[in-house]
Protein backbone atom coordinates (compact mmCIF):
# COMPACT_ATOMS: atom_id res chain seq x y z
CA UNK A 1 0.00 0.00 0.00
CA UNK A 2 2.70 2.40 1.10
CA UNK A 3 4.85 1.37 -1.84
CA UNK A 4 1.97 2.00 -4.21
CA UNK A 5 1.33 5.51 -2.85
CA UNK A 6 5.05 6.18 -2.98
CA UNK A 7 5.23 5.01 -6.58
CA UNK A 8 2.14 7.02 -7.45
CA UNK A 9 3.44 10.17 -5.81
CA UNK A 10 6.81 9.66 -7.48
CA UNK A 11 5.19 9.39 -10.90
CA UNK A 12 2.98 12.40 -10.08
CA UNK A 13 6.09 14.35 -9.10
CA UNK A 14 7.81 13.31 -12.29
CA UNK A 15 4.86 14.36 -14.46
CA UNK A 16 4.62 17.62 -12.51
CA UNK A 17 8.29 18.24 -13.10
CA UNK A 18 7.89 17.40 -16.76
CA UNK A 19 4.95 19.79 -16.94
CA UNK A 20 6.92 22.52 -15.23
CA UNK A 21 9.92 22.11 -17.50
CA UNK A 22 7.53 22.16 -20.46
CA UNK A 23 6.06 25.45 -19.22
CA UNK A 24 9.56 26.86 -18.83
CA UNK A 25 10.36 25.83 -22.38
CA UNK A 26 7.16 27.47 -23.60
CA UNK A 27 8.07 30.67 -21.76
CA UNK A 28 11.52 30.54 -23.36
CA UNK A 29 9.98 29.95 -26.75
CA UNK A 30 7.90 33.11 -26.76
CA UNK A 31 10.50 35.46 -25.36
CA UNK A 32 12.79 35.88 -28.42
CA UNK A 33 9.89 36.51 -30.79
CA UNK A 34 8.39 39.12 -28.45
CA UNK A 35 10.68 41.80 -29.79
CA UNK A 36 9.21 41.62 -33.31
CA UNK A 37 5.54 40.72 -32.86
CA UNK A 38 2.90 41.72 -30.35
CA UNK A 39 1.28 39.19 -28.03
CA UNK A 40 -2.02 39.24 -29.93
CA UNK A 41 -0.17 38.60 -33.19
CA UNK A 42 1.34 35.39 -31.87
CA UNK A 43 -1.67 34.28 -29.79
CA UNK A 44 -3.07 31.73 -32.29
CA UNK A 45 0.31 30.11 -32.93
CA UNK A 46 1.13 30.06 -29.20
CA UNK A 47 -2.21 28.44 -28.47
CA UNK A 48 -1.52 25.79 -31.10
CA UNK A 49 1.98 25.14 -29.76
CA UNK A 50 0.63 24.84 -26.22
CA UNK A 51 -1.73 22.10 -27.40
CA UNK A 52 0.70 20.19 -29.63
CA UNK A 53 3.95 21.01 -27.83
CA UNK A 54 4.01 17.82 -25.73
CA UNK A 55 3.89 15.60 -28.81
CA UNK A 56 7.11 14.10 -30.21
CA UNK A 57 8.53 15.92 -33.24
CA UNK A 58 7.24 13.69 -36.10
CA UNK A 59 3.68 13.83 -34.73
CA UNK A 60 3.70 17.56 -34.08
CA UNK A 61 3.59 18.36 -37.80
CA UNK A 62 0.58 16.07 -38.23
CA UNK A 63 -1.25 17.55 -35.23
CA UNK A 64 -0.51 21.10 -36.40
CA UNK A 65 -2.01 20.32 -39.82
CA UNK A 66 -5.08 18.78 -38.20
CA UNK A 67 -5.56 21.85 -36.02
CA UNK A 68 -5.24 24.10 -39.07
CA UNK A 69 -7.91 22.05 -40.87
CA UNK A 70 -10.27 22.13 -37.88
CA UNK A 71 -9.73 25.88 -37.46
CA UNK A 72 -10.48 26.58 -41.14
CA UNK A 73 -13.60 24.39 -41.02
CA UNK A 74 -14.84 26.02 -37.82
CA UNK A 75 -14.11 29.63 -38.82
CA UNK A 76 -15.40 29.40 -42.38
CA UNK A 77 -18.32 27.16 -41.38
CA UNK A 78 -19.46 29.82 -38.92
CA UNK A 79 -18.72 32.56 -41.45
CA UNK A 80 -20.90 30.67 -43.97
CA UNK A 81 -23.73 30.42 -41.44
CA UNK A 82 -23.67 34.10 -40.55
CA UNK A 83 -22.99 35.20 -44.12
CA UNK A 84 -26.35 33.70 -45.15
CA UNK A 85 -27.98 35.63 -42.31
CA UNK A 86 -26.12 38.86 -43.15
CA UNK A 87 -27.08 38.46 -46.79
CA UNK A 88 -30.76 38.02 -45.95
CA UNK A 89 -30.74 40.90 -43.49
CA UNK A 90 -28.90 43.29 -45.80
CA UNK A 91 -30.98 42.33 -48.86
CA UNK A 92 -34.05 42.87 -46.69
CA UNK A 93 -32.92 46.32 -45.54
CA UNK A 94 -32.06 47.33 -49.11
CA UNK A 95 -35.57 46.24 -50.17
CA UNK A 96 -37.12 48.11 -47.21
CA UNK A 97 -38.16 45.05 -45.17
CA UNK A 98 -36.65 43.75 -41.91
CA UNK A 99 -35.36 40.34 -43.05
CA UNK A 100 -35.41 37.30 -40.71
CA UNK A 101 -36.01 38.50 -37.14
CA UNK A 102 -38.10 35.80 -35.43
CA UNK A 103 -35.38 33.34 -34.37
CA UNK A 104 -33.30 34.58 -31.46
CA UNK A 105 -32.30 38.23 -31.06
CA UNK A 106 -32.38 39.97 -34.46
CA UNK A 107 -32.67 36.52 -36.07
CA UNK A 108 -29.23 35.47 -34.80
CA UNK A 109 -30.28 31.82 -34.48
CA UNK A 110 -31.73 31.69 -38.01
CA UNK A 111 -28.73 29.86 -39.61
CA UNK A 112 -29.02 27.04 -37.08
CA UNK A 113 -32.77 26.75 -37.62
CA UNK A 114 -32.05 26.55 -41.37
CA UNK A 115 -29.43 23.88 -40.73
CA UNK A 116 -31.86 21.73 -38.73
CA UNK A 117 -34.46 22.21 -41.44
CA UNK A 118 -32.06 21.11 -44.20
CA UNK A 119 -30.95 18.08 -42.18
CA UNK A 120 -34.46 16.84 -41.41
CA UNK A 121 -35.90 17.34 -44.89
CA UNK A 122 -36.56 14.29 -47.05
CA UNK A 123 -33.65 13.47 -49.35
CA UNK A 124 -35.18 12.69 -52.74
CA UNK A 125 -33.18 10.87 -55.44
CA UNK A 126 -34.91 10.48 -58.82
CA UNK A 127 -35.66 6.89 -59.79
CA UNK A 128 -33.60 7.05 -63.00
CA UNK A 129 -30.73 9.03 -61.50
CA UNK A 130 -27.16 7.80 -61.47
CA UNK A 131 -27.19 7.26 -57.70
CA UNK A 132 -23.43 7.23 -57.14
CA UNK A 133 -22.68 10.39 -59.12
CA UNK A 134 -25.82 12.06 -57.74
CA UNK A 135 -24.42 11.51 -54.25
CA UNK A 136 -20.79 12.32 -55.14
CA UNK A 137 -21.47 15.65 -56.85
CA UNK A 138 -22.26 17.81 -53.77
CA UNK A 139 -19.59 16.02 -51.71
CA UNK A 140 -16.91 16.62 -54.34
CA UNK A 141 -18.02 20.24 -54.76
CA UNK A 142 -17.72 21.07 -51.05
CA UNK A 143 -14.43 19.18 -50.71
CA UNK A 144 -12.86 20.90 -53.72
CA UNK A 145 -14.09 24.35 -52.74
CA UNK A 146 -12.50 23.91 -49.30
CA UNK A 147 -9.09 23.04 -50.78
CA UNK A 148 -8.43 26.64 -51.80
CA UNK A 149 -8.25 27.85 -48.19
CA UNK A 150 -5.06 25.84 -47.64
CA UNK A 151 -2.72 28.37 -49.27
CA UNK A 152 -4.25 31.72 -48.23
CA UNK A 153 -2.09 33.59 -45.71
CA UNK A 154 -4.65 34.61 -43.08
CA UNK A 155 -2.05 36.41 -40.99
CA UNK A 156 1.67 37.05 -40.60
CA UNK A 157 2.10 33.59 -39.07
CA UNK A 158 -1.14 31.92 -40.14
CA UNK A 159 -0.45 30.10 -43.41
CA UNK A 160 -1.89 26.56 -43.44
CA UNK A 161 0.55 25.31 -46.13
CA UNK A 162 3.43 27.17 -47.74
CA UNK A 163 3.79 26.05 -51.34
CA UNK A 164 6.11 27.45 -54.01
CA UNK A 165 3.31 27.27 -56.58
CA UNK A 166 0.52 28.29 -54.17
CA UNK A 167 -1.40 30.51 -56.61
CA UNK A 168 -1.40 27.77 -59.23
CA UNK A 169 -2.60 25.27 -56.61
CA UNK A 170 -5.48 27.56 -55.67
CA UNK A 171 -6.76 27.89 -59.22
CA UNK A 172 -6.20 24.21 -60.01
CA UNK A 173 -8.43 23.32 -57.05
CA UNK A 174 -11.01 25.83 -58.27
CA UNK A 175 -10.98 24.48 -61.83
CA UNK A 176 -11.88 21.00 -60.61
CA UNK A 177 -15.23 22.22 -59.23
CA UNK A 178 -16.56 22.42 -62.80
CA UNK A 179 -16.53 18.63 -62.91
CA UNK A 180 -18.77 18.46 -59.84
CA UNK A 181 -21.31 20.79 -61.49
CA UNK A 182 -21.35 18.59 -64.57
CA UNK A 183 -21.75 15.47 -62.41
CA UNK A 184 -24.74 17.04 -60.64
CA UNK A 185 -26.45 17.97 -63.88
CA UNK A 186 -25.80 14.71 -65.69
CA UNK A 187 -26.53 12.34 -62.80
CA UNK A 188 -29.96 13.89 -62.16
CA UNK A 189 -31.32 12.37 -65.40
CA UNK A 190 -33.36 15.48 -66.07
CA UNK A 191 -33.12 17.53 -69.26
CA UNK A 192 -33.37 20.84 -67.41
CA UNK A 193 -30.55 19.80 -65.11
CA UNK A 194 -28.32 18.71 -67.99
CA UNK A 195 -29.05 21.84 -70.03
CA UNK A 196 -28.36 24.04 -67.03
CA UNK A 197 -25.18 22.17 -66.22
CA UNK A 198 -23.92 22.76 -69.77
CA UNK A 199 -24.81 26.43 -69.42
CA UNK A 200 -23.06 26.59 -66.08
CA UNK A 201 -19.96 24.95 -67.59
CA UNK A 202 -19.97 27.41 -70.49
CA UNK A 203 -20.06 30.25 -67.97
CA UNK A 204 -17.41 28.77 -65.68
CA UNK A 205 -15.00 28.08 -68.56
CA UNK A 206 -15.59 31.52 -70.10
CA UNK A 207 -14.80 33.33 -66.87
CA UNK A 208 -11.91 31.03 -65.92
CA UNK A 209 -9.88 32.76 -68.63
CA UNK A 210 -10.13 36.39 -67.40
CA UNK A 211 -9.77 35.12 -63.81
CA UNK A 212 -6.46 33.42 -64.63
CA UNK A 213 -5.22 36.23 -66.88
CA UNK A 214 -5.99 38.94 -64.32
CA UNK A 215 -3.58 37.63 -61.69
CA UNK A 216 -0.70 36.93 -64.11
CA UNK A 217 0.54 40.58 -63.82
CA UNK A 218 0.78 40.12 -60.04
CA UNK A 219 2.91 36.98 -60.51
CA UNK A 220 4.98 38.88 -63.09
CA UNK A 221 5.67 41.87 -60.84
CA UNK A 222 6.15 39.92 -57.62
CA UNK A 223 8.27 37.33 -59.44
CA UNK A 224 6.81 34.43 -57.47
CA UNK A 225 3.82 32.11 -57.26
CA UNK A 226 4.00 31.85 -53.46
CA UNK A 227 1.18 33.66 -51.66
CA UNK A 228 3.33 34.56 -48.64
CA UNK A 229 5.96 36.19 -50.84
CA UNK A 230 3.29 38.05 -52.84
CA UNK A 231 1.94 39.51 -49.58
CA UNK A 232 5.46 40.33 -48.41
CA UNK A 233 6.14 42.13 -51.72
CA UNK A 234 3.21 44.47 -50.95
CA UNK A 235 4.61 45.53 -47.56
CA UNK A 236 5.82 49.01 -46.70
CA UNK A 237 4.56 52.51 -47.44
CA UNK A 238 5.50 55.23 -49.90
CA UNK A 239 6.05 58.58 -48.12
CA UNK A 240 4.97 56.81 -44.94
CA UNK A 241 1.25 56.62 -45.70
CA UNK A 242 0.54 55.14 -49.18
CA UNK A 243 0.69 51.34 -48.94
CA UNK A 244 2.46 49.37 -51.69
CA UNK A 245 -0.67 47.34 -52.44
CA UNK A 246 -0.99 46.28 -56.05
CA UNK A 247 -4.53 47.65 -56.28
CA UNK A 248 -3.05 51.16 -56.03
CA UNK A 249 -1.17 50.83 -59.34
CA UNK A 250 -2.91 51.23 -62.74
CA UNK A 251 -2.43 47.61 -63.81
CA UNK A 252 -3.27 46.38 -60.32
CA UNK A 253 -6.52 48.32 -60.26
CA UNK A 254 -7.56 46.95 -63.67
CA UNK A 255 -6.50 43.44 -62.63
CA UNK A 256 -8.47 43.71 -59.38
CA UNK A 257 -11.61 44.87 -61.22
CA UNK A 258 -11.37 42.04 -63.78
CA UNK A 259 -10.62 39.54 -61.02
CA UNK A 260 -13.66 40.57 -58.99
CA UNK A 261 -16.04 40.44 -61.98
CA UNK A 262 -14.71 37.01 -62.93
CA UNK A 263 -14.89 35.90 -59.29
CA UNK A 264 -18.57 36.93 -59.18
CA UNK A 265 -19.20 34.77 -62.24
CA UNK A 266 -17.09 31.85 -60.99
CA UNK A 267 -19.00 31.67 -57.72
CA UNK A 268 -22.38 31.84 -59.54
CA UNK A 269 -23.29 35.03 -57.75
CA UNK A 270 -25.79 37.57 -59.00
CA UNK A 271 -25.67 39.20 -61.59
CA UNK A 272 -24.10 36.03 -63.04
CA UNK A 273 -26.41 33.53 -61.34
CA UNK A 274 -27.70 32.02 -64.59
CA UNK A 275 -26.73 28.46 -63.59
CA UNK A 276 -29.32 28.63 -60.82
CA UNK A 277 -31.83 30.64 -62.85
CA UNK A 278 -34.90 29.97 -60.74
CA UNK A 279 -37.27 31.43 -63.31
CA UNK A 280 -35.95 29.80 -66.52
CA UNK A 281 -34.37 26.47 -65.68
CA UNK A 282 -36.09 25.76 -62.33
CA UNK A 283 -32.85 26.06 -60.34
CA UNK A 284 -30.72 24.44 -63.02
CA UNK A 285 -28.45 21.61 -61.96
CA UNK A 286 -29.97 21.82 -58.47
CA UNK A 287 -33.48 20.82 -59.63
CA UNK A 288 -33.26 17.22 -58.42
CA UNK A 289 -31.50 18.00 -55.15
CA UNK A 290 -33.25 18.47 -51.85
CA UNK A 291 -32.54 18.58 -48.16
CA UNK A 292 -28.95 18.54 -47.01
CA UNK A 293 -27.44 17.93 -50.46
CA UNK A 294 -29.08 21.16 -51.64
CA UNK A 295 -27.63 22.93 -48.61
CA UNK A 296 -24.20 21.50 -49.47
CA UNK A 297 -24.33 23.17 -52.89
CA UNK A 298 -24.95 26.51 -51.23
CA UNK A 299 -22.23 25.85 -48.68
CA UNK A 300 -19.81 25.21 -51.58
CA UNK A 301 -20.95 28.43 -53.26
CA UNK A 302 -20.24 30.50 -50.16
CA UNK A 303 -16.93 28.72 -49.52
CA UNK A 304 -15.92 29.44 -53.12
CA UNK A 305 -16.91 33.08 -52.68
CA UNK A 306 -14.90 33.37 -49.44
CA UNK A 307 -11.86 31.65 -50.97
CA UNK A 308 -11.88 33.85 -54.08
CA UNK A 309 -12.31 36.99 -51.96
CA UNK A 310 -9.45 35.83 -49.75
CA UNK A 311 -7.31 35.35 -52.86
CA UNK A 312 -8.27 38.82 -54.12
CA UNK A 313 -7.21 40.28 -50.75
CA UNK A 314 -3.92 38.36 -50.94
CA UNK A 315 -3.10 39.25 -54.55
CA UNK A 316 -4.24 42.85 -54.78
CA UNK A 317 -5.19 44.31 -51.37
CA UNK A 318 -1.94 43.61 -49.55
CA UNK A 319 -3.09 40.47 -47.73
CA UNK A 320 -2.73 40.88 -43.98
CA UNK A 321 -0.75 44.15 -44.22
CA UNK A 322 -2.09 47.15 -42.30
CA UNK A 323 -3.09 50.16 -44.43
CA UNK A 324 -1.13 52.70 -42.31
CA UNK A 325 2.08 52.27 -40.27
CA UNK A 326 0.62 53.38 -36.92
CA UNK A 327 -2.22 50.84 -37.27
CA UNK A 328 0.21 47.92 -37.20
CA UNK A 329 -0.54 47.25 -33.52
CA UNK A 330 -3.80 45.64 -34.65
CA UNK A 331 -2.97 41.96 -35.37
CA UNK A 332 -2.52 40.99 -39.01
CA UNK A 333 -5.34 38.44 -39.07
CA UNK A 334 -7.78 41.17 -37.99
CA UNK A 335 -6.76 43.22 -41.04
CA UNK A 336 -7.21 40.20 -43.27
CA UNK A 337 -10.66 39.55 -41.80
CA UNK A 338 -11.67 43.19 -42.22
CA UNK A 339 -10.66 43.22 -45.91
CA UNK A 340 -12.34 39.85 -46.52
CA UNK A 341 -15.60 41.00 -44.91
CA UNK A 342 -15.52 44.25 -46.90
CA UNK A 343 -15.26 42.30 -50.16
CA UNK A 344 -18.03 39.90 -49.10
CA UNK A 345 -20.32 42.82 -48.23
CA UNK A 346 -19.53 44.18 -51.69
CA UNK A 347 -20.71 40.87 -53.18
CA UNK A 348 -24.02 41.17 -51.28
CA UNK A 349 -24.46 44.81 -52.27
CA UNK A 350 -23.89 43.93 -55.94
CA UNK A 351 -26.49 41.16 -55.67
CA UNK A 352 -29.04 43.63 -54.35
CA UNK A 353 -28.28 46.21 -57.05
CA UNK A 354 -27.80 44.63 -60.48
CA UNK A 355 -30.28 42.72 -62.66
CA UNK A 356 -29.26 39.31 -63.99
CA UNK A 357 -27.41 39.15 -67.33
CA UNK A 358 -28.79 37.28 -70.31
CA UNK A 359 -26.79 34.28 -71.59
CA UNK A 360 -25.49 36.03 -74.74
CA UNK A 361 -24.58 39.16 -72.76
CA UNK A 362 -22.75 36.97 -70.26
CA UNK A 363 -20.53 35.22 -72.80
CA UNK A 364 -19.99 38.42 -74.79
CA UNK A 365 -18.82 40.23 -71.66
CA UNK A 366 -16.28 37.46 -70.99
CA UNK A 367 -14.85 36.85 -74.46
CA UNK A 368 -15.12 40.27 -76.10
CA UNK A 369 -14.45 42.51 -73.12
CA UNK A 370 -12.76 40.93 -70.11
CA UNK A 371 -10.31 38.65 -71.96
CA UNK A 372 -8.95 41.42 -74.27
CA UNK A 373 -8.78 43.84 -71.33
CA UNK A 374 -6.85 41.27 -69.28
CA UNK A 375 -4.44 40.69 -72.18
CA UNK A 376 -3.87 44.44 -72.58
CA UNK A 377 -3.40 44.65 -68.82
CA UNK A 378 -0.58 42.12 -69.18
CA UNK A 379 1.14 44.59 -71.52
CA UNK A 380 0.52 47.44 -69.07
CA UNK A 381 2.12 45.42 -66.29
CA UNK A 382 5.11 44.64 -68.54
CA UNK A 383 5.51 48.37 -69.22
CA UNK A 384 5.25 49.09 -65.48
CA UNK A 385 7.87 46.46 -64.74
CA UNK A 386 10.29 47.71 -67.43
CA UNK A 387 10.03 51.35 -66.27
CA UNK A 388 10.58 50.70 -62.56
CA UNK A 389 13.70 52.92 -62.51
CA UNK A 390 12.03 56.01 -63.99
CA UNK A 391 12.19 58.89 -61.51
CA UNK A 392 11.18 62.54 -61.18
CA UNK A 393 9.00 63.85 -64.04
CA UNK A 394 9.44 60.51 -65.84
CA UNK A 395 7.48 58.99 -62.95
CA UNK A 396 4.51 61.15 -63.98
CA UNK A 397 4.89 59.97 -67.59
CA UNK A 398 4.97 56.38 -66.33
CA UNK A 399 1.68 56.84 -64.47
CA UNK A 400 0.14 58.71 -67.41
CA UNK A 401 1.00 56.05 -70.01
CA UNK A 402 -0.16 53.22 -67.72
CA UNK A 403 -3.42 55.03 -66.92
CA UNK A 404 -4.11 55.60 -70.63
CA UNK A 405 -3.35 51.92 -71.33
CA UNK A 406 -5.93 50.96 -68.69
CA UNK A 407 -8.69 53.50 -69.30
CA UNK A 408 -8.44 53.82 -73.11
CA UNK A 409 -9.27 50.22 -74.09
CA UNK A 410 -11.92 50.10 -71.34
CA UNK A 411 -13.78 53.09 -72.77
CA UNK A 412 -13.37 52.12 -76.45
CA UNK A 413 -14.34 48.47 -76.01
CA UNK A 414 -17.11 49.30 -73.56
CA UNK A 415 -18.71 51.67 -76.09
CA UNK A 416 -18.58 49.16 -78.94
CA UNK A 417 -19.35 46.01 -76.94
CA UNK A 418 -23.07 45.89 -77.72
CA UNK A 419 -22.92 47.57 -81.14
CA UNK A 420 -25.13 45.69 -83.61
CA UNK A 421 -26.56 43.25 -81.07
CA UNK A 422 -28.39 45.45 -78.60
CA UNK A 423 -31.06 46.52 -77.86
CA UNK A 424 -32.60 43.21 -78.84
CA UNK A 425 -36.13 42.81 -80.20
CA UNK A 426 -38.24 40.19 -78.44
CA UNK A 427 -40.44 38.50 -81.01
CA UNK A 428 -41.92 35.86 -78.73
CA UNK A 429 -42.22 37.78 -75.51
CA UNK B 1 8.52 6.69 -50.70
CA UNK B 2 8.35 3.71 -53.06
CA UNK B 3 5.21 2.59 -51.19
CA UNK B 4 3.49 5.91 -51.99
CA UNK B 5 4.62 5.65 -55.62
CA UNK B 6 3.12 2.16 -55.84
CA UNK B 7 -0.24 3.40 -54.57
CA UNK B 8 -0.21 6.33 -57.01
CA UNK B 9 0.75 4.10 -59.94
CA UNK B 10 -1.90 1.53 -59.02
CA UNK B 11 -4.65 4.19 -58.78
CA UNK B 12 -3.61 5.80 -62.07
CA UNK B 13 -3.46 2.55 -64.00
CA UNK B 14 -6.52 0.97 -62.35
CA UNK B 15 -8.81 3.94 -63.06
CA UNK B 16 -7.53 4.08 -66.65
CA UNK B 17 -8.18 0.35 -67.11
CA UNK B 18 -11.68 0.57 -65.62
CA UNK B 19 -12.38 3.61 -67.81
CA UNK B 20 -11.51 1.52 -70.87
CA UNK B 21 -13.73 -1.35 -69.76
CA UNK B 22 -16.84 0.68 -68.88
CA UNK B 23 -19.73 0.94 -71.35
CA UNK B 24 -20.94 4.28 -69.98
CA UNK B 25 -18.86 6.97 -71.73
CA UNK B 26 -19.54 9.63 -69.10
CA UNK B 27 -18.33 7.34 -66.32
CA UNK B 28 -15.24 6.59 -68.42
CA UNK B 29 -14.52 10.30 -68.87
CA UNK B 30 -14.90 10.99 -65.15
CA UNK B 31 -12.63 8.06 -64.28
CA UNK B 32 -10.06 9.34 -66.79
CA UNK B 33 -9.91 12.62 -64.85
CA UNK B 34 -9.10 10.59 -61.71
CA UNK B 35 -6.34 8.91 -63.70
CA UNK B 36 -4.98 12.30 -64.81
CA UNK B 37 -5.05 13.49 -61.20
CA UNK B 38 -2.98 10.39 -60.41
CA UNK B 39 -0.35 11.55 -62.90
CA UNK B 40 -0.40 14.96 -61.16
CA UNK B 41 0.11 13.15 -57.84
CA UNK B 42 3.13 11.43 -59.38
CA UNK B 43 4.61 14.81 -60.34
CA UNK B 44 4.00 16.02 -56.78
CA UNK B 45 5.72 12.88 -55.47
CA UNK B 46 8.68 13.68 -57.72
CA UNK B 47 8.84 17.24 -56.30
CA UNK B 48 7.65 19.08 -59.43
CA UNK B 49 4.96 21.27 -57.87
CA UNK B 50 4.50 23.58 -60.83
CA UNK B 51 4.02 20.76 -63.35
CA UNK B 52 1.65 18.92 -60.99
CA UNK B 53 -0.69 21.88 -60.51
CA UNK B 54 -0.47 22.80 -64.19
CA UNK B 55 -1.43 19.21 -64.99
CA UNK B 56 -4.52 19.46 -62.76
CA UNK B 57 -5.43 22.91 -64.07
CA UNK B 58 -5.19 21.81 -67.72
CA UNK B 59 -6.29 18.18 -67.64
CA UNK B 60 -8.89 18.13 -64.85
CA UNK B 61 -10.07 21.68 -65.52
CA UNK B 62 -10.02 21.92 -69.31
CA UNK B 63 -9.32 18.65 -71.17
CA UNK B 64 -11.96 16.79 -69.15
CA UNK B 65 -14.49 19.45 -70.19
CA UNK B 66 -13.49 19.04 -73.84
CA UNK B 67 -13.96 15.26 -73.53
CA UNK B 68 -17.35 15.59 -71.80
CA UNK B 69 -18.61 18.17 -74.30
CA UNK B 70 -17.40 15.98 -77.17
CA UNK B 71 -19.25 12.97 -75.76
CA UNK B 72 -22.47 14.90 -75.20
CA UNK B 73 -22.42 16.83 -78.47
CA UNK B 74 -21.43 14.13 -80.94
CA UNK B 75 -23.17 10.96 -79.80
CA UNK B 76 -26.77 10.96 -80.99
CA UNK B 77 -27.92 7.47 -80.09
CA UNK B 78 -26.63 4.23 -78.68
CA UNK B 79 -26.60 2.53 -82.10
CA UNK B 80 -24.84 5.35 -83.96
CA UNK B 81 -21.49 3.68 -84.72
CA UNK B 82 -19.35 4.26 -87.82
CA UNK B 83 -17.87 0.76 -87.46
CA UNK B 84 -19.97 -1.96 -85.83
CA UNK B 85 -18.81 -2.84 -82.29
CA UNK B 86 -17.28 -6.28 -81.69
CA UNK B 87 -16.26 -6.61 -85.34
CA UNK B 88 -12.91 -7.57 -86.87
CA UNK B 89 -12.57 -4.16 -88.50
CA UNK B 90 -12.86 -2.40 -85.16
CA UNK B 91 -10.35 -4.72 -83.49
CA UNK B 92 -7.83 -4.28 -86.31
CA UNK B 93 -8.13 -0.48 -86.37
CA UNK B 94 -7.83 -0.35 -82.58
CA UNK B 95 -4.69 -2.49 -82.70
CA UNK B 96 -3.15 -0.35 -85.47
CA UNK B 97 -3.92 2.96 -83.72
CA UNK B 98 -2.83 1.73 -80.29
CA UNK B 99 0.30 0.09 -81.68
CA UNK B 100 1.28 3.25 -83.55
CA UNK B 101 0.95 5.40 -80.42
CA UNK B 102 2.83 2.82 -78.35
CA UNK B 103 5.59 2.61 -80.95
CA UNK B 104 6.07 6.37 -81.15
CA UNK B 105 6.06 6.80 -77.35
CA UNK B 106 8.35 3.81 -76.77
CA UNK B 107 10.77 4.99 -79.43
CA UNK B 108 10.85 8.49 -77.93
CA UNK B 109 11.42 7.18 -74.40
CA UNK B 110 14.17 4.75 -75.44
CA UNK B 111 16.02 7.17 -77.71
CA UNK B 112 16.01 10.08 -75.21
CA UNK B 113 19.30 10.48 -73.39
CA UNK B 114 18.49 11.76 -69.89
CA UNK B 115 21.01 14.10 -68.27
CA UNK B 116 22.59 12.97 -65.00
CA UNK B 117 20.33 13.92 -62.08
CA UNK B 118 21.63 16.83 -60.00
CA UNK B 119 22.80 15.91 -56.50
CA UNK B 120 20.47 18.43 -54.84
CA UNK B 121 16.97 19.47 -55.87
CA UNK B 122 17.19 22.68 -57.93
CA UNK B 123 15.33 25.76 -56.67
CA UNK B 124 12.87 26.64 -59.43
CA UNK B 125 11.79 30.28 -59.58
CA UNK B 126 8.96 31.51 -61.78
CA UNK B 127 11.44 33.60 -63.74
CA UNK B 128 13.65 30.60 -64.59
CA UNK B 129 10.58 28.55 -65.43
CA UNK B 130 9.32 31.24 -67.79
CA UNK B 131 12.70 31.59 -69.50
CA UNK B 132 12.94 27.80 -69.92
CA UNK B 133 9.43 27.59 -71.37
CA UNK B 134 9.88 30.54 -73.70
CA UNK B 135 13.35 29.83 -75.12
CA UNK B 136 14.39 26.13 -75.34
CA UNK B 137 10.87 24.71 -75.11
CA UNK B 138 9.04 27.41 -77.10
CA UNK B 139 8.39 25.02 -80.00
CA UNK B 140 6.69 22.46 -77.74
CA UNK B 141 4.59 25.21 -76.16
CA UNK B 142 3.48 26.46 -79.58
CA UNK B 143 2.64 22.95 -80.80
CA UNK B 144 0.52 22.31 -77.69
CA UNK B 145 -1.22 25.67 -78.15
CA UNK B 146 -1.99 24.92 -81.82
CA UNK B 147 -3.25 21.44 -80.90
CA UNK B 148 -5.66 22.80 -78.27
CA UNK B 149 -6.88 25.50 -80.67
CA UNK B 150 -7.58 22.87 -83.33
CA UNK B 151 -9.45 20.77 -80.75
CA UNK B 152 -11.53 23.80 -79.79
CA UNK B 153 -12.34 24.61 -83.43
CA UNK B 154 -13.23 20.95 -84.04
CA UNK B 155 -15.65 21.04 -81.12
CA UNK B 156 -17.27 24.21 -82.48
CA UNK B 157 -17.63 22.64 -85.97
CA UNK B 158 -19.19 19.47 -84.56
CA UNK B 159 -21.60 21.44 -82.38
CA UNK B 160 -22.56 23.75 -85.25
CA UNK B 161 -23.39 20.89 -87.66
CA UNK B 162 -25.43 19.16 -84.97
CA UNK B 163 -27.51 22.28 -84.52
CA UNK B 164 -28.17 22.64 -88.26
CA UNK B 165 -29.52 19.07 -88.35
CA UNK B 166 -31.82 19.86 -85.46
CA UNK B 167 -33.31 22.95 -87.13
CA UNK B 168 -33.85 21.04 -90.38
CA UNK B 169 -35.72 18.37 -88.44
CA UNK B 170 -37.84 21.02 -86.78
CA UNK B 171 -38.60 22.74 -90.10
Amino acid sequence: MLQMTLALSASACRSLLAGASYLVELAKAWRPAASSDSLLERAPVMLRDAVTGFLPEPWRWFANSLIAIVAILAVFGLLFAYLTLAERKILGRIQNRPGPNRTGWFGLLQPFADGVKALTKEDIVPANADRVLHFLAPVALVALSLLGFAVIPFGRQLVPIELNAAVLYFFAAGAATELAVFMAGWASHNKYSLLAAMRALAQLISYELPLLLSFVPVVMLAGTLSTTEIVAAQGGWKWGFIPHWYVLTPWGFAGFAIFMVAALAESNRSPFDLPEAESELIAGHLTEYSGFKYALFFMAEYFGMCALSGMAVTLFLGGWQAPLPFLEFIPSYAWFAAKLLALLLGFIWIRATFPRLRMDQLTRLAWKFLVPLALINLGTAAFWSLTHDWAGPLQLARWGVAAVLVVGPFVIMGRTLSAGVAPRKYRYA
Amino acid sequence: MIFVLTIIAFLTLATAAVALALRNLIHSALLLTVSWSGIAAFYLWAGAEFVAFAQILIYVGAISMVVLFAVLLTRRSRDDFAIAPESVGRAVSALIAGGAVLGVLFGAVVSTRLPDPPTSAPVVTVRRLGLQLMSPHAAALLVVGALLTVALLGAVVLAATARRDATEDAG
